[in-house]
């Protein structure tokens, strides 16, 4: 498996730290409702397709990554860095 | 027998080697079958479950009978293919799966019993009386199961791993592979070709066709010459490609050393992880066996391997030699060996309507009733036209049709499709990403076609790359139409075998079907049909066309079993290389590794650290002498020890202090510069994550230590709350680890020490200072913290100057009474002092349990503070850490669960757990660190300590876990 990191180009999968679920992006405010953090913390869903995840570039640039990937085809369609959003400042 | 002038190998250069202790000798260029059989060495092997005499039926990797072990300075190889092992000088191999010898076998009684071995004979058999099953038969069947032996010893011989990269990997060198090989290489694109023989040149080597009107292995040596001549050209041969997976990447393995005698720091083979931009799987096919009675006879091999065996290396599988086909293509063999002088009895054609052109007795319509001969064939039975007759025989060469290897394209899961024209599988497109099918892997059985395939792939491959270029002529070749009727069983008395490898046979896939596994993978499981080293491929496709017979299905619809990597076996010393040992745990070391040793400190692992355990005096029995005398000493002068490991970040940045706010549970903003913080972090779960001083050096500047265990996932953690929540904030760090050499110096003399070393006299430095220090001249850092409890300092220079100046205050160090301290009694000091590490911290428990709620700020948000607030986490009936001292003097161990006393001791009562234990040798009694239900509250109770493993059951008293200094008098002195 190789990620397409924006930074450093195509890199073996060794290189990477894989984190879980974009959702750890989408902190909640710090008085949001309890149910509010239980969805971000634990709440999945585990497709059979299309999926965004959470990648580290550990022994490269220390980018955190979204990867839109393909779980069924395993297709890679889109690497972005995590600090590159819209709206990525709290 | 060897023939004359004919073959690849080297004439020049014999070479001598044993089988089963007898010595042979054969020439450069031989594999160990081709020159047992120029020895005419039939039998080779003994069937896995029968028992039965084998001889070879293949030429090539997907040997299923002549299966030897290999053995090479002081290492032994088994499950080795004879035909693909290069003889060298001295090889030693021999036969597995009989005793006492290959000729004489006594399990080959099994062969008797076969009527009561069939499928499922185990399942069947050895399910009653149960008692059985651990005393008698698992010993018994484990005795019986496995081919060849290893070693009972650490595999001591070297492996390798590598990455390689190219735009167009072209995977087999056949008509197919090199031709798509020249196409791309011509046009300038990066290619590598990797071939699992030694030579480059497919089926081409095994040939006497033409192309170009020239011999076929005279375009190969034009092809390879001109290939290699190109800077752009990588070729790769003992290579074989195990595997294709995600994004291009494919696995090849390849054989470095086996056709070598052994020498030191030569690998025997590399694993290669090659990334490709496209690949062409020009892989070939393999002859399939046909299934009539007795087919597995010494003498009985395919067609094919004996025009390679014939070709390549000059031999002749027999004197007598028949043929039985299905096919135009096996009968140019025959053609080839009347050629060539070998007498051909008949042959033998399934189609009533084929051609008899050949000079020798062709039988059209036949097939093959039954077949004799012991230890080689030496007869077979054969039925034509309403006649029954015999013919003498000592070879007989058969051909089913082929099989394309599709295996690289289903390695993602996408199933091939069946040919009614060919009656065989074939890739279909797009199988794999960017992987091209050409030739006969592809289904094209012509030279003609699989040049032709070959080209259009490479040009399809360049095309994806975006690089354009004109294709090279096609040479001319022959483009004969292939004619196949499949015969898939012939009836007849007697096994016919589909899978020689495990003993399977038309009859087993029958009653497979019969009992109810009419799936293809039930069919597979029950009988084991293809799930020897071989993985089917002798035998995959005619299982099936029986089972699909058996259940009334069409083959297209019955479909195949799965293909998985790998291709072919790989040792797991060549999957693991580079991962033992070092490889596996690389080790790191301190500015002072060299100092402690001289000081005979046995040193102990912390995560790839390694760090003095505790530094013995003369008359130091244990490490007990040794611990405590290290403790007392520090507690009554001054003490040394390296504390390098921890992790060391550096924070800069106008937000500097806001970013530790939010990473902190409490505040760093306010935080006075000179001045340093014990800080908490928390997951964002709200369990505390590590904990560690920070300084802060300026303004903007701040220095985070983090544990030893835990740098790099807060190095991780730290990333990532920047990008994800705080991108746009003006703060950077990075990790300085390994750029300081940083000392604790702790004990009443501490600070005399330290202006000991010191350029200027310390002035007024309280406790939890920091500031910049010269030594010598250096630039050096100083903080005023402590995890022993006494005076404490950490002293840190740049690394270049850490084994100087440690090998310089433990000198000093010593003429004031003190000297090094290690591992043991720094934890034994944290412990009377109640200060935790990772054994507490240990991901489970929270700011709560461990006394530290009020560091939760209330006044901010910070990463894990609303988690951390769930009632869940703040129950009082929670864990929390307490102190704990034996009521006896009585040694205690870490793990250790806790009771209240009176009750039974079961998990249902347990009430916590030790995390942490010493003896203290200066209050002169065993503490222990615990979690404790509701242990705050508890003070001055009684607990019941049990540890089963230990056999300790003590009652303790339940203390603050500060056992020492509550105060911090003693820090702050």
């Amino acid at each position: 498996m190789r990620l397409t990191c924006p930074l450093c180009g195509p890199r073996d999968r060794r290189e990477f730290y894989y984190s879980g679920s974009e959702d750890y992006l989408n902190r909640p405010a710090a008085d949001a409702p309890a149910e509010a953090w239980d969805d971000m913390l634990h709440l999945r869903v585990n497709p059979a397709g299309v999926t965004r995840d959470l990648w580290y570039h550990e022994t490269g640039c220390g980018s955190w990554l979204v990867v839109t990937r393909n779980t069924v085809t395993h297709e890679i369609l889109a690497t972005e860095r995590v600090a590159d959003r819209k709206g990525g400042a709290a | 027998m060897r023939l004359p002038r004919k073959g690849l190998i080297d004439r020049t250069k014999p070479i001598s080697f044993r089988f089963d202790g007898a010595s042979y000798a054969g020439f450069q260029g031989d594999t160990l079958a081709s020159a047992l059989l120029a020895n005419d060495v039939r039998l080779v092997g003994r069937s896995f479950k029968y028992h039965r005499p084998r001889g070879l039926l293949t030429a090539g990797p997907e040997e299923p009978n002549a299966l030897v072990e290999v053995k090479d300075a002081g290492s032994q190889t088994p499950n080795t293919r004879a035909t693909v092992q290069e003889i060298y000088e001295g090889l030693e191999a021999n036969s597995q799966n009989r005793w006492p010898s290959l000729r004489w076998d006594l399990l080959s009684v099994n062969d008797l019993a076969a009527p009561f071995l069939g499928a499922g004979f185990y399942y069947k058999t050895f399910m009653w009386p149960r008692a059985f099953w651990e005393s008698l038969y698992e010993p018994l069947i484990r005795r019986a199961a496995g081919l060849g032996r290893l070693l009972p010893r650490h595999e001591s011989a070297t492996y390798e791993k590598a990455f390689a990269f190219c735009d167009l990997l072209v995977i087999g060198s056949g008509p197919a592979g090199l031709m798509a090989a020249l196409t791309a290489a011509r046009a300038g694109a990066d290619v590598i070709v990797a071939e699992q023989d030694s030579r480059m040149g497919g089926r081409l080597l095994s040939h006497d066709g033409q192309i170009n009107g020239t011999l076929a292995a005279d375009w190969v040596k034009a092809t390879y010459k001109e290939l290699r001549s190109l800077p752009n050209v990588r070729l790769m041969t003992r290579t074989t490609v195990i595997g294709a997976y995600d994004q291009g990447t494919y696995g090849a393995l390849e054989r470095v050393g086996l056709h070598l005698p052994a020498q030191p720091d030569l690998p025997r083979e590399c694993f290669w992880r090659i990334v490709a931009g496209q690949a062409i799987m020009a892989t070939g096919a393999l002859e399939r066996p046909i299934a009539f009675a007795d087919n597995d006879r010494p003498g009985i091999m395919l067609a094919s391997a004996a025009q390679t065996y014939l070709n390549r290396y000059g031999v002749t599988p027999g004197t007598r030699v028949t043929i039985y086909a299905n096919n135009d293509n096996a009968r140019t063999v025959a053609r080839q060996l009347i050629a060539d002088g070998v007498k051909v009895a008949a042959i033998l054609d399934s189609r009533p309507d084929a051609s008899s052109l050949e000079d020798c007795p062709v039988f059209l319509g036949a097939r093959i009733t039954g077949t004799r001969g012991r230890r080689a064939l030496s007869r077979i039975a054969v039925h034509q036209g309403g006649n029954d007759f015999q013919i003498e025989t000592d070879c007989l060469l058969m051909s089913g049709g082929w099989n394309p290897l599709v295996n690289l394209a289903c390695h993602q899961n996408a199933r091939p499709e069946w040919r009614e024209d060919i009656a065989a599988f074939v890739p279909r497109p797009g199988m794999v990403p960017g992987l091209h099918a050409a030739g006969s892997a592809n289904g094209a059985f012509s030279t003609l076609a699989c040049l032709s395939e070959g080209r259009a792939a490479a040009q399809a491959a360049l095309a994806a790359l975006g690089r354009t270029a004109p294709a090279p002529d096609l040479p001319e070749a022959e483009d004969d139409p292939f004619r196949v009727t499949p015969v898939w069983q012939v009836p007849g008395r007697g096994r016919a075998w589909l899978d020689f490898a495990n003993d399977v046979t038309v009859k087993d896939v029958k009653l497979a079907a019969q009992e109810g596994f009419t799936s293809v993978e039930h069919m597979k499981r029950y009988t084991t049909q293809g799930m020897a080293p071989d993985q089917g491929k002798n035998s995959n496709v005619a299982a099936l066309a029986v089972l699909a017979d058996a259940t009334g299905r069409g083959i297209a619809e019955t479909g195949t079993t799965t293909f998985r990597p790998p291709f072919t076996p790989v040792s797991i010393g060549a999957l693991g290389a580079g991962g033992q040992g070092l490889g596996f745990a690389p080790q790191r070391f301190l500015t002072s590794d060299q100092a402690s040793r001289d000081r005979g400190a046995p040193m102990v692992e912390a995560g790839l650290w390694y760090r003095p355990s505790y530094f013995p005096k003369p008359g130091e029995t244990t490490w007990r002498h040794a611990c405590d005398r290290e403790v007392l000493m520090v507690r009554s002068s001054v003490g040394v020890a390296d504390v390098s490991t921890l992790g060391k970040i550096d924070i800069q940045g106008r937000d500097a202090a806001r970013f530790l706010d939010f990473v902190y549970t409490n505040t760093f903003s306010t935080l006075p510069v000179g001045r340093v913080r014990y800080g908490l972090m928390l997951r964002e779960d709200g369990f505390v994550m590590d904990d560690g001083t920070t300084a802060r050096l300026g303004e903007d500047h701040y220095l985070m230590t983090t544990t030893t265990a835990a740098a790099g996932q807060v190095m991780r953690h730290l990333d990532f709350i920047h990008q994800a929540y705080c991108a746009d904030w003006q703060v950077r760090f990075i990790s300085v680890t390994e750029a300081w050499a940083q000392f604790a110096v702790a004990g009443p003399l501490s600070k005399m020490l330290l202006n000991s070393v010191l350029d200027t006299r310390l002035g007024d430095f309280p406790f939890m200072s920091c500031g910049d220090v010269q030594v010598e001249g250096v630039a050096a850092r100083l903080f005023r913290i402590s995890f022993s409890g006494e005076e404490g300092y950490e002293i840190a220079v740049p690394t270049a100057y850490g084994e100087a100046l440690f090998r310089d205050l433990l000198s000093r160090a010593e003429t004031l009474g003190g000297g090094a301290y290690g591992m043991e009694a720094l934890n034994v000091m944290r412990i009377e002092k109640g200060f935790i590490t990772h054994a507490e911290i240990h991901g489970r428990v929270t700011a709560f349990d461990i006394g530290m709620a009020k560091m939760v700020s209330a006044k901010k948000d910070c990463i894990g503070k609303a988690a951390s607030q769930r009632p869940g986490l703040t129950r009082p009936a929670r864990e929390q850490l307490v102190g704990l001292r034996p009521l006896t003097d009585t040694a205690i161990g870490a793990g250790a669960h806790l009771f209240n006393p009176g009750d039974r001791v079961h998990r249902e009562t347990d009430q916590g757990y030790v995390t942490s234990v010493c003896w203290s040798p200066t209050l002169g009694s065993w503490l222990a660190l615990a979690f404790l239900q509701n242990g705050r509250a508890r003070h001055g109770q009684r607990v019941r300590l049990v540890d089963h493993l230990r056999k300790t059951d003590v009652l303790c008293e339940v203390t603050d876990p500060v056992f020492l200094d509550p105060e911090g008098a003693k820090l702050r002195a």
